[in-house]
């Protein structure tokens, strides 16, 4: 018994591919195998004999069937693992390509300062970059001989006869209006968009963004003004709120006091930092609602007050993320728009940060 | 406007340092734009004595001195010929930049003899031309800096200036009495009292003044005299460095006399050479065309309305503007007519702005100077001019009356608290109004002459909360909506968003590009008409507002291009101009793709781009902008897309919501792209807001029943749309028929048809399909392709 089990598995372990191993199948465990040949000879056998004969066989069957079938998958895996060694690629080849867009800064940034504006419940108003004289200067208080027009190197269409040529709106300040005569007080709004004065130089273009806030209430201070700048400084440029802001005196037409507000930075190293050091950097223009601006807005100024302010979105987004020169947000260079973009999965968020 | 410390010190009793002046001034909303000190550069310099000074032993002209200075006694080889013993001499110690040579001084040798310094003269400190010899100081201490000395001994010479910048509601700090009239008020100092006594005329003014009837509004009132047997010439050294140091060009002593009240006073004057002034001085309104060489030699052509001063010889001054060059003041004028007017702001603008005149006293009688201040000003100038230049004044003739310009407003000292949120005492704030000029009285704040600017009572809380400063103003919170704060974006702005986001993920890189083209790339998209013309461009690059995106893209990738970047995909969102009215404008979104989907790759993927993807980047920004996912495709695009490869989606025949197609090669030479280029636009305004449904989606209905997919082969006419084989075999069984796809097209078959083939996927709802069914459907689609398009089914 012992040599029969000896001589098949050998056999078995011998077996070179799949009809190897069936041809020993058939001869040990076949109908007319070695095997099933013994099994009938049972019959023969005594009782006692067929006693120990007959589990012996049967476990020997059971033995053989297995070790066929670990020798079977055996060779599959020999053969597996030999095609896969020919299947070898250089896995340092390039991957395949995906495209890869990018959103601009400006159009980042804009979604950043709604962020924030958002949370304090500022709404978003737009308005025509093609305006009428009468929503860009005269019902901001700017009347039409006002020496501050000239200063503004304002864009004029050309003009049929008979009226005053519209202009590209020199800010966006028109927006206010606009938004005062549709929904009345109170209100709270900023209103980004492209604004356009004639000027080109290192640090001016044609065209730019500008985002303008309002909110108009009944006991709204200039106070309230600064605090609200303090905070959407500080979450924009994630830096400390308190003491970031200086105000300090000026003059706008449509602001009654006026203040032109300095971020706290330090030019420490070459490197500009904000919101350290001593130094002050001018960032926007800002005040209390001029009078008269309310009444154009069809706003009563007996009853109501609010303040207004103005920041270049391109110039805080220059600010924010280092980017030295204006004009190069318009040149749309593909180096330019890789470097300083976004990925279009980063949505502003103030969770997640801006 | 610039002024120096000692000229604003004329007009302020102050100790305060000129750095605390400027930071004072800047708070003050009179920003300083710049303190140029030029002490600053004689900082290192310090005093030396001179003990001992011996021939050098190997050059005749040079001497080798022993100097006491700060750093001890020190052995200077000098070659100047007043160096000696015993004097009192300013040192550059080793390591000392002196601006004069350009150099940094060092320790060496000179012709063999040591040299540890520097004695230097005064031009080698830029202090003047001086250069005969180094500088003799008659006192000073050794070691003692120069700089310090010359503020004590001699400080014209190193008096800084001030620039600030003036903004247009403060005329009144276009004078230097103006800007030491509000640092009095923050209390920096005491304003100096700067009265001159009246000169009584000795004579009636020979010449003249009558103010027309008409031109009273214009120039309310003109004061004159004459003064005559001046001697004028150039002005004493004061005056002449006070204007140098400002940037003025001293010209002869009368003319000075008018550009110093200038800017001391804000009280432009003119002077006139009495002996060319023929008869009496006129004051009228120009009927246009008349002409006048000016004083700065120019002609020019007033225009009607102008303010002019005539004599019997015709006109002699632009009221208010700049005065004539025929009656002009010389070195020879003996006698002169002294003029004080004030003109109208508004005229003086419209004038200037027309003839192009940028004066100083344009500047001022624009933003509106003190007209109370006019006969006070001709006393002040009479009075200098007599000081200095001798001569004997007339009576003052007076044409006009000062204009009015009394008015008060209300002063609530709680209004500092309620609109700036700022608490100052109330006799703080009746205080700094005070200082600044105002009378208070009975609730009320009574604006001096000097400030047109002020308007309202906002202006005066505007006043007080300026002194009082606005750098002491606290943040307080606004109040905020309690809870979550509600959404702000409404459906177009979110439309906008998602759009520009979806672009960027389909690999385009946002581009911001100018609103305004060059008039011939306006006219290949369609625009460039007379109404989008700006009328002031700044280069004939940007002369009209844009009427597509494509044409800011399509320079994009030429200058791109140049750059060696051949294949882009860029995408811009914003406005495009229909017209020149405000609201003319739309929303869209526009994409260019140009040359091959990437490099070459081992892959071997890259290909040319074609109108397909434009299109599937169209749809993809459609979706993402909500646009309804059925639109009809119309081919009637204008002529710069290529005309058999090029479409627009429209949800009707008009409402176009989407382009894409391949541009004409014609316009892509004409923009310098390399081609060939594909681009789409998609209207954003275009597609209709989303109803109010509700976030909810409504019911999935999910079959648990097998699908079944058959393949049809059609045999069309070369030009039958694909779209319309696979409506008609959509619509053979609406209930069944879940997709239709075409998936090959093969073009050129004889007789010039094309064969289609379409997948149609039929999704059973109650029971599994049996081949009958199946065979029905398949029918009904060969019959109703056949009735749409004419196509039969391939054999």
């Amino acid at each position: 018994m012992d040599d029969l089990r000896g001589r098949w598995l050998g056999e078995i372990a011998e077996a070179g591919d799949e009809a190897a191993i069936e041809d020993v199948r058939v001869r040990a465990l076949g109908k007319k195998g070695e095997v099933a040949l013994r099994m009938r000879e049972l019959g023969r056998m005594t009782p006692e004999e067929r006693q120990v004969a007959g589990p012996a066989l049967n476990a020997l069957k059971s033995e053989l069937n297995a070790a066929l079938a670990a020798r079977a998958a055996a060779l599959r895996d020999a053969a597996l693992e030999a095609r896969l060694a020919e299947e070898w690629l250089d896995v340092t080849l390039p991957a395949r390509r995906r495209p890869e867009g990018s959103i601009h800064p400006v159009s980042q940034v804009t979604e950043e300062v709604t962020a924030i504006f958002a949370d304090m419940g500022f709404g978003v108003a737009e308005g025509p970059q093609v305006e009428d004289d009468w929503h860009n200067f005269d019902a901001l208080n700017i009347p039409w001989h006002h020496s501050s027009r000239e200063e503004m190197d304002t864009f004029y269409l050309a003009a049929p006869e008979g009226r005053r040529p519209h202009v590209l709106r020199t800010h966006t300040s028109p927006v206010q209006i606009r938004s005062m005569l549709e929904n009345g007080a109170p209100l709270r709004k900023i209103c980004p968009g492209r604004v356009y004065r004639a000027d080109y130089d290192q640090t001016h273009t044609p065209m730019f963004h500008q985002v303008e806030g309002i909110a108009v209430d009944r006991d709204i201070t200039m106070a309230n003004l600064k605090w609200c700048l303090e905070e959407f400084c500080g979450a924009f440029f994630e830096i400390e709120p308190k003491g970031l802001l200086r105000f300090r005196a000026s003059h706008f037409p449509f602001t009654e006091p006026s203040a032109e507000v300095d971020i706290r930075c330090s030019w420490e190293g070459g490197a500009l930092k904000l919101g350290q050091g001593d130094d002050w950097l001018e960032i926007l223009g800002s005040g209390m609602m001029h009078p008269k601006v309310l009444e154009a807005g069809g706003i009563d100024p007996a009853q109501w007050q609010g303040f207004a302010f103005g920041m270049g979105i391109d110039r805080i987004a220059m600010l924010k993320y280092g980017i030295p020169d204006l004009r190069a947000f318009f040149e749309a260079d593909l180096r330019w728009l890789r470097h300083y973009g976004f990925s279009p999965l980063a949505v502003p968020s103030l969770h997640a940060g801006t | 406007m610039k002024f120096t410390l000692s000229w604003l010190k004329s007009h302020l009793e102050t100790d305060a340092s000129v750095d605390e002046i400027a930071e004072t001034l800047t708070d003050l909303g009179l920003e300083v734009e710049g303190v140029t000190n030029p002490g600053d550069t004689l900082r290192p310099f310090r005093i030396g004595y001179v003990e001992a000074a011996e021939k050098h032993p190997d050059a005749d002209r040079l001497k080798v001195c022993r100097v006491r200075t700060a750093a001890g006694v020190k052995q200077i080889v000098c070659g100047a010929p007043n160096a000696r013993e015993g004097i009192t001499v300013v040192v550059a110690e080793p390591g000392t930049y002196v601006p004069g040579i350009g150099t940094t001084i060092r320790v060496g040798k000179i012709r063999g003899v040591e040299s540890h310094g520097m004695m230097a003269s005064e031009r080698e400190m830029e202090l003047s031309d001086e250069h005969d010899g180094i500088i003799e100081l008659p006192s000073g201490e050794v070691g003692e800096s120069f700089a310090d000395w010359l503020a004590a001994n001699e400080p014209g010479k190193v008096d800084p200036v001030i620039e600030i910048a003036v903004t247009p509601n403060r005329p009144d700090a276009l004078g230097v009495r103006g800007v030491a009239r509000d640092l009095a008020a923050r209390g920096l100092g005491q304003l100096k009292p700067r009265d001159a006594a009246p000169v009584e005329g000795t004579f009636p003014s020979p010449v003249g003044v009558t103010i027309d009837e008409g031109a009273r509004g214009a120039c309310p009132v003109f004061y004159g005299r004459l003064i005559r047997g001046v001697r004028n010439g150039p002005s004493p050294e004061w005056l002449q460095r006070q204007l140098k140091a400002i940037g003025l060009r001293p010209i002869s002593f009368l003319v000075d006399v008018t550009n110093w009240f200038t800017f001391d006073r804000n009280r432009p004057l003119h002077v006139f050479d009495a002996a060319k002034v023929k008869g009496d001085l006129r004051v009228h309104l120009a009927e246009g065309g008349e002409r006048l060489v000016a004083l700065d030699e120019k002609e020019y052509e007033a225009i009607p309305g102008a303010v002019l001063i005539s004599d019997d010889d015709g006109v002699e001054s632009l009221g208010g503007i700049m005065g004539g060059e025929a009656t002009g003041v010389t070195d020879g004028t003996t006698d002169v007519f002294l003029e004080a007017a004030y003109f109208d702001p508004v005229r003086t603008a419209l004038t200037g702005r027309a003839l192009r005149i940028h004066s100083d006293a344009r500047y001022r009688f624009e933003r509106g100077i003190d007209p109370e201040w006019t006969p006070e000003g001709i006393e002040h100038a009479t009075r200098m001019i007599l000081d200095h230049a001798g001569g004997e004044a007339s009576e003052v003739v007076v044409a006009g009356t000062i204009p009015e310009t009394a008015r008060s407003y209300a002063f609530d000292p709680c209004r500092l608290r309620t609109l700036v949120g700022m608490d100052v005492p109330e006799a703080e704030q009746r205080a700094a109004l005070e200082a600044l000029g105002f009378r208070v009285e009975g609730g009320q704040a009574h604006v001096p002459p000097w400030r047109p600017d002020v308007q309202g009572d906002a202006d005066i809380v505007e006043e007080v909360a300026r002194i009082a400063s606005l750098a002491k103003l606290e943040g307080v919170p606004m109040p905020r909506p309690a809870g979550v704060p509600e959404p702000v974006l409404t459906p177009a702005q979110r439309r906008e968003r998602a759009a520009r986001r979806q672009a960027a993920a389909l690999g385009y890189a946002e581009a911001v590009t100018y609103s305004f083209v060059a008039g011939q790339d306006a006219e290949a998209f369609g625009g460039g008409g007379e109404a989008v013309r700006l009328d002031n461009p700044i280069s004939s690059e940007m002369s009209h507002l844009r009427p597509s995106l494509l044409p800011g893209l399509l320079r994009a990738a030429a200058r791109n291009q140049s750059r060696g970047r051949m294949d882009l995909a860029l995408f811009e969102c914003g406005y495009v101009f229909d017209g020149g009215e405000p609201g003319e404008q739309r929303l869209t979104l526009a994409g260019l793709l140009v040359g091959r989907t990437g490099p070459k790759d081992v892959h071997g993927e890259g290909r040319a781009r074609d109108l397909f993807d434009a299109k599937a980047d169209l749809e993809a920004v459609l979706a993402a902008a909500g646009a309804p996912p059925r639109a009809q495709t119309f081919r009637d695009l204008p002529g710069w897309w290529h005309p058999g490869r090029s479409a627009r989606l429209g949800l009707g025949p008009k409402a176009t919501i989407g382009t894409y197609g391949e541009l004409h090669p014609k316009v892509l030479e004409a923009f310098g792209v390399k081609g060939p280029a594909v681009a789409f636009e998609a209207m954003l305004d275009a597609i209709p807001l989303p109803k109010g449904k509700g976030p909810s989606r409504g019911a999935l209905e999910m079959s648990n029943l097998q699908p079944v997919e058959r393949d049809f082969a059609f045999l069309v006419d070369d030009k039958v749309a694909a779209q319309d084989v696979a409506n008609a075999a959509q619509g053979a069984d609406r209930s069944l028929i879940e997709s239709v796809r075409v998936f090959d097209e093969f073009r050129g078959l004889e007789g010039g048809k094309k064969s289609l083939a379409l997948a149609v996927r039929m999704q059973p709802k109650e029971k599994t399909l049996t081949e009958d069914e199946i065979g029905r459907v398949s029918d009904a689609i060969v019959a109703k392709v056949g009735r749409a398009t004419g196509g039969v089914l391939r054999g």
